[in-house]
């Protein structure tokens, strides 16, 4: 029974949130509590998955009682445990920050609804276990990440968001496409039984390796990847900063999480193939990253090139997809997705404080406030990797293991970037913190409260993360195993079967 | 028959793309819309076209086509139509706060400096 | 169809239109395909149909009526909130498929009993047409809000 309605509330409960604040109209108060207490509830919830999972191993409920392979399930196992976790404390925060900053007229355009649907996207995505599901909650958080872009209708806003639209529908209708090449090669869309499927087939598999080929396409746009990145920082850099916050520590990863799933279970005949074009664009991905993160002196701009960089790093080590790599792209993934929401909302507080996003127009902001600054000091040596924070173990494991497997490039491109991180993320400190004062009667009075608990919260939790690493090996070594060895993920099959 | 179909579906991913290339907003919104049906098209090809009868369970019936891809394409429809939807709203909104349907008209980073 | 001809700048074709044939004639069509949509939506647990269908043809049966008569007069004909009625298909799609779980069984799984109804015979009763009810009720509510959205934006 519990294991019945554990797998779902993740699902169901952001989603009732949604209604219930549809229901009550426009009056941002009550929404602000149901989206508070419903966001605190997810956190305590998906951390006793955490919890459930590491104790009893992963856990499987079929949807209407269809069993697997001919129905839908979803399937609990400790990477989506913990990608699920990561994604609600991120949320709530981001929340707790929107409160102050997003604005009243957003508000009452059901922003924090929106959120909500498009966590209810984001929590189906990590947790489904059919490939045709994947692409429904795909869309879902899509369809709600259209809405949030465009809310507001600023003139800048718009066209972006339409190129955003666009750029996402082509590549959703590339998964369709995908989805039908994988189904007519493999018969079913169930992600277990695909695995059993292929890994059991002896015969001609290229033509899996254009459907991969297909799916790089797919997820590579979501995700950021190098070819097609140019879409993301203008895009980005369009809303206010708390969509920016959830759109940077969110959708990329979801992108990224596809890609891992679908090449750890699938797309495993040609390795050597598909392995080597992965590794080849992630190190051209933190390269252009690393140029663009160099070439602007705009806040938001260099934190979004900073994201590409983090895919790239993330993506070397799921290209390399051994033991330690899957270690550390998942260490990596869940640092970067916590500390890039703590430095946008860190951001967020200078914008919301000085009204600028130009780093170069402000300075001596440390003398008004010392917290702040510091706190973004720590938040940008831990985006670097600097020891003993969150960032340097995901980075460790990934160049050992790419040291192991002769990857030299990959090894140097990873740590030469962290240098081109702290580089721009210190020249924005310095540039915003230090330097010549700035006119300290422009700043708007504002408050700010909610905004910087929330932003030191996580990055608070981010050091945390990053100190007890070692206490939460065992987890992550758990979450590896289903990308390493993708048999264990399809296990459950054996059961039923 | 499959042939025939792959080459339609071809024929329509073909047409959006030199629609969803143009300069104006409306055509581009069209684009989308014959690129999705192209895929769906193409996915229902996937599913092996005319091998046994309607899925639907029946007494004197040995070999039924495949309902799979049919229920796919049909989720698939249900989001295209949402998508659509949304894509032309957005548009509009474009239209009356810019002033125009001209994608190079809109062009301006304020960031650039 | 008036303020249509009247932005192209046909105003004097406009005082002269009379569209009498089409608003009489759309009072009664529009009964006839609310049937029909209800049809098929009860038709769909079965045989072809089913809500999004239903609220296809539904939401066309209001349009054929905004065509025919304005904004307005529609809206006093039937003076219904396309929000909630989003809203309330939401909650039923989302409440039903959870209910489940009092029955003990996973999530959306539908259970149905058989009723001896005197004139009508045996009928069958599923918890499914709730849940369709919600995508009748959504997917009519959204094309409607849509469609009236883009209307009442003035170019």
């Amino acid at each position: 029974m519990l294991t019945n309605i554990l797998p779902l509330i993740p699902i169901m409960l952001p989603f009732f949130m949604a209604v219930i604040m549809l229901l009550v109209g426009k009056r941002p108060v009550k929404h602000r509590a149901i989206a508070a207490i419903g966001g605190l509830i997810l956190i305590i919830v998906s951390a006793y998955q955490v919890f459930f999972v590491y104790q009893n191993g992963m856990y499987v409920t079929y949807i209407g009682g269809w069993e697997p392979p001919f129905g839908i399930t979803v399937v609990i196992d400790m990477v989506a445990a913990i990608l699920v976790l990561t994604t609600s404390i991120i949320v709530f925060f981001i929340t707790v920050f929107s409160f102050q900053s997003i604005g009243e007229p957003r508000e009452k355009y059901y922003f924090y609804a929106m959120v909500m649907v498009m966590l209810t996207g984001i929590n189906g995505a990590f947790l489904t276990g059919d490939i045709f599901n994947m692409f429904v909650f795909f869309e879902v958080f899509l369809l709600s990440s259209y809405i949030l872009i465009t809310l507001g209708g600023e003139k800048l806003q718009l066209p972006e968001g339409f190129k955003y639209v666009l750029i996402n529908l082509v590549s959703s209708n590339f998964f369709v496409l995908g989805l039908a090449y994988l189904y007519s090669v493999t018969g079913t869309l169930n992600m277990a039984d695909m695995q059993m499927k292929i890994a059991s087939y002896e015969g001609d598999t290229t033509g899996l390796t254009i459907v991969a080929i297909v799916f790089l396409l797919v997820f590579a746009t979501k995700a950021g990847m190098f070819p097609l990145y140019s879409w993301l920082p203008n895009s980005y850099a369009a809303p206010p900063v708390p969509i920016l916050a959830l759109f940077g520590a969110l959708l990329t990863k979801v992108g990224i999480y596809a890609i891992a799933r679908t090449f750890s279970l699938f797309f495993v005949d040609n390795v050597e193939f598909t392995s080597t074009i992965i590794l080849v664009l992630a190190v051209l991905t933190i390269i252009s990253g690393c140029i663009g993160a160099l070439a602007y002196l705009d806040m938001k701009k260099v934190i979004i090139y900073n994201i590409i960089i983090a895919v790239g790093v993330i993506l070397v080590g799921f290209a390399i997809m051994d033991a330690a790599g899957s270690i550390g792209a998942m260490y990596y993934l869940i640092h970067d997705m916590l500390i890039k929401a703590a430095l946008f909302l860190l951001i967020g507080v200078i914008i919301f404080r000085t009204g600028e996003t130009n780093s170069e127009r402000l300075g001596g902001l440390i003398k008004v406030h010392p917290v702040l600054g510091w706190t973004f000091f720590i938040a940008g040596l831990s985006l670097a990797g600097v020891p003993p924070l969150s960032g340097f173990y995901g980075k460790l494991f990934i160049v050992e293991s790419a040291l192991d497997n002769q990857m030299f490039i990959a090894a140097i491109v990873v740590l030469l970037s962290s240098l081109v991180v702290l580089y721009s993320i210190m020249r924005v400190f310095m540039n915003v913190f230090w330097g010549e004062d700035m006119d300290f009667d422009r700043l708007k009075d504002v408050k700010m409260d909610k905004m910087m608990f929330s932003a030191i919260s996580l990055v608070v939790i981010a050091v945390v993360f990053g100190l007890s690493a070692d206490f939460l090996y065992p987890l992550f070594e758990m979450a590896a195993q289903s990308f390493y060895d993708p048999a264990s993920y399809s296990s459950y099959l054996l059961e039923v079967q | 028959m499959e042939l025939i179909t792959i080459i339609l579906a071809g024929i329509l991913m073909g047409a959006a793309a030199y629609l969803m290339l143009s300069k104006n907003l409306i055509r581009i919104i069209f684009g989308t819309a014959i690129f999705s049906h192209g895929v769906h098209l193409m996915f229902l090809t996937m599913g092996e076209l005319k091998r046994g009868a309607v899925p639907v369970l029946d007494e004197n019936v040995e070999a039924y086509a495949d309902p799979l891809p049919q229920a796919l394409i049909l989720t698939a429809i249900v989001i295209a139509f949402a998508l659509t939807a949304i894509i032309l709203v957005l548009a509009l909104r474009i239209y009356k706060e810019l002033g125009t349907n001209d994608i190079e008209k809109m062009k301006g980073d304020p960031y650039a400096d | 169809m008036k303020s249509t001809l009247m932005r192209a700048g046909y105003k004097k074709v406009s005082r002269q239109m009379n569209d009498v044939f089409l608003q009489f004639a759309s009072k009664v069509i529009f009964f006839l395909i609310v049937m029909f949509a209800f049809n098929l939506f009860f038709a769909g647990h079965y045989t072809p149909g089913g809500g999004f269908v239903g609220g296809l043809l539904g939401a066309s049966a209001v349009v054929l009526l905004l065509i025919a008569f304005d904004r307005k007069t529609v809206h006093k004909m039937m003076p219904i909130d396309y929000r909630f009625m989003i809203t309330l298909g939401l909650v039923f799609a989302g409440v039903v498929p959870t209910l489940s779980f009092l029955f003990g069984t996973p999530f959306f799984q539908h259970q149905f009993t058989y009723v001896e109804v005197p004139i009508l015979q045996e009928l069958s009763l599923h918890t499914a047409v709730l849940f369709d009810i919600g995508v009748f009720l959504t997917v009519m509510g959204a094309c409607l809000l849509i469609i009236t959205l883009v209307a009442e934006e003035k170019a």
